[in-house]
């Protein structure tokens, strides 16, 4: 597979008719390294290349990655990183490294490996909606199969060692991405946010660490790592997730009761901007699909179907959109083509099913 | 919902314990909470700890810039980058690192996964352990023929644990 082909499909994490309406994705991620072997910062290019070239074989002869994605940093350009980056394959630390660092992926995009990212191994299995239990048995797998062909920097009493203590134990970050409108607003997000740090777990935005909550999405991560096994740090997130979510649901059916004309205005002037905006900024674009979203999820938008949202979400990203139009653009011109693109799939969409737009009327 | 404390405000502050497993939530509104003596402005996270390393003039002592024997990254790399240099830096800087670990972590013993061929090496130490000790007693009591099976033993999981990595367990 080759990025042309990757971009055909619309990503691991939006998966068509799965319930993904308050739970987008369930992700884990495990740092592991070589035994031995100075971490990818601190060994330098040369080092780097030579562990890439000896583990290149291993991931070759594994079934998971198939046809997937096997990727030299060095050989890919900016706007290939991006696109890499904006789909969550590799991370913006991933994107900036060149020689000696990689990819690994499957062909559905669930299962990724970085390669001399901060840590020799960053796998990463990924699923949709809240589904943390089987996206754990995935990324286990996978650590087992490269365990059987590699030594990895383990002690007894601190588990697997990582170029960075905050990781070491498990090495395992497990995070869920949320939508969460109703709680945002209702204003009663910021307390949640604030009470996860104090249970020892960390609240992103959409594209992770020091990224902004655009389209009130919120990954939501365990932040320790060790002294905990695995199965007790997922089932702790997991509960909490499912009370964020039960907050949501009661924050979406005040927002029916008490605020029913802002809420229906909320959404309806979503629709009415980006079926007609002529400049879209991504940011605006964000959150007016989760506007959008939001009123999929409440059934006061007709008939759309959600995957469409969830599709523009990816593709109205700068990255992806300068691929869909071939070319590269300006940020300003990137607003014109951004807008564009919603104007189309919108139009599509509501062809698809000519009722929404009385519905959406009445 | 109601605020747990006083029955009167919206509850907005809601808390939610993990101890062990067992889940303890409490509801309050920022009123209430303020008076329980929570801050709820401004949480503390681990890697502001972490960050805060870097700046905080704790070993400011230029002749004790330790280096790791393994990679040659020195304490003073590691305070600025965060990052360490190789696997052998947590012994090397075991000293400042495992405390800063337990504060993060609240906790320095991993008990989660363990690679599996590493399995064998860590299930012996921990065997050869308990042997050592037994033939300890057996020396003292002057059990030499049990004192001499045990030895046997303990030979046999050492070759076991370095036939396992080709490598000897110390």
């Amino acid at each position: 597979m080759n990025m042309d082909e990757l971009l055909k499909q619309t990503g691991s994490w939006l998966a068509p008719g799965a319930d993904t309406g308050i739970v987008v994705s369930s992700r884990i991620r495990l740092a592991r390294n070589l035994r031995s072997t100075p971490f990818p910062g601190w060994g330098g290019e040369d080092e780097c290349e030579r562990i890439w070239t000896q583990l290149k074989p291993i991931f070759e002869d594994m079934p998971a990655f198939r046809g997937g994605l096997l990727l030299h940093m060095a050989e890919l350009d900016e706007l290939d990183k991006h696109i890499l980056f904006e789909r969550h394959l590799i991370s913006r630390e991933q994107a900036e490294k060149g020689r000696g660092s990689g990819l690994v992926a499957s062909s559905d995009e669930t299962l990724a490996i970085m390669v001399n990212e901060e840590d020799h191994f960053r796998l990463q299995a990924i699923r949709p909606g809240l589904d943390l239990s089987r996206t754990w048995v995935s990324v286990n797998h996978v650590d087992d199969l490269i365990e059987q062909k590699v030594s990895y920097a383990f002690s007894t009493r601190l588990g697997y060692l990582t170029a960075c203590p905050t990781n070491v134990g498990t090495g395992m970050r497990a995070s869920v991405m949320l939508h969460v409108p109703g709680l945002v607003l209702m204003n009663e997000i910021n307390p949640i946010v604030k009470g996860m740090g104090k249970i020892g777990l960390a609240v992103r935005g959409l594209w992770g660490e020091g990224t902004e909550a655009t389209g009130n999405m919120f990954q939501v991560s365990n932040q320790i790592s060790l002294g905990e096994k695995e199965e007790s740090i997922l089932s702790n997130l997991e509960q909490i997730v499912l009370e964020i979510v039960e907050h949501e649901k009661n924050a979406r059916t005040r927002l029916l009761e008490r605020k029913d004309a802002v809420l229906r205005d909320h959404v309806g002037r979503a629709y009415g901007i980006l079926s007609n905006a002529h400049i879209l900024t991504s940011r605006e674009a964000l959150d007016l699909l989760s506007g959008l979203r939001l009123g999929i999820d409440l059934g006061i938008l007709g008939r759309m179907n959600r995957y469409v949202i969830d599709e523009l979400l990816l593709l109205t990203q700068p990255g992806h959109l300068q691929k869909v139009m071939n070319k590269k653009l300006k940020p300003k011109d990137r607003d014109i083509a951004r807008a564009m693109l919603v104007r189309k799939k919108l139009a599509e969409a509501a062809g698809q099913a000519p009722k929404s737009a009385e519905e959406k009327d009445e | 919902m109601q605020c747990e404390s006083c029955k009167e405000r919206e509850a907005t502050v809601h808390l939610t314990q993990v101890v062990e497993g067992t889940v303890t939530k409490v509801h309050l509104c920022e009123t209430c909470a303020a008076k329980s003596g929570l801050d709820v402005q401004s949480p503390m996270s681990i890697t502001d700890i972490l960050l805060g390393m870097g700046t905080k003039g704790t070993s400011a002592r230029p002749d004790a810039d330790l280096a790791c024997p393994h990679c040659k990254m020195k304490r003073s790399d590691f305070k600025k980058s965060g990052r360490l240099g190789c696997p052998s830096c947590y012994e090397s800087f075991a000293g400042e690192l495992l405390p800063l670990i337990k504060v993060m972590h609240r906790s320095d013993q991993h008990i989660g996964k363990i690679p599996s061929r590493e399995g064998i090496r860590v299930r012996m130490s921990a065997e050869i352990a308990v042997l050592q000790q037994a033939l300890d007693n057996a020396v003292a009591l002057e059990h030499y023929e049990e004192a001499a099976r045990l030895r046997d033993q303990i030979q046999q999981c050492r070759q076991r644990a370095s036939a396992d990595k080709g490598e000897s367990v110390s």
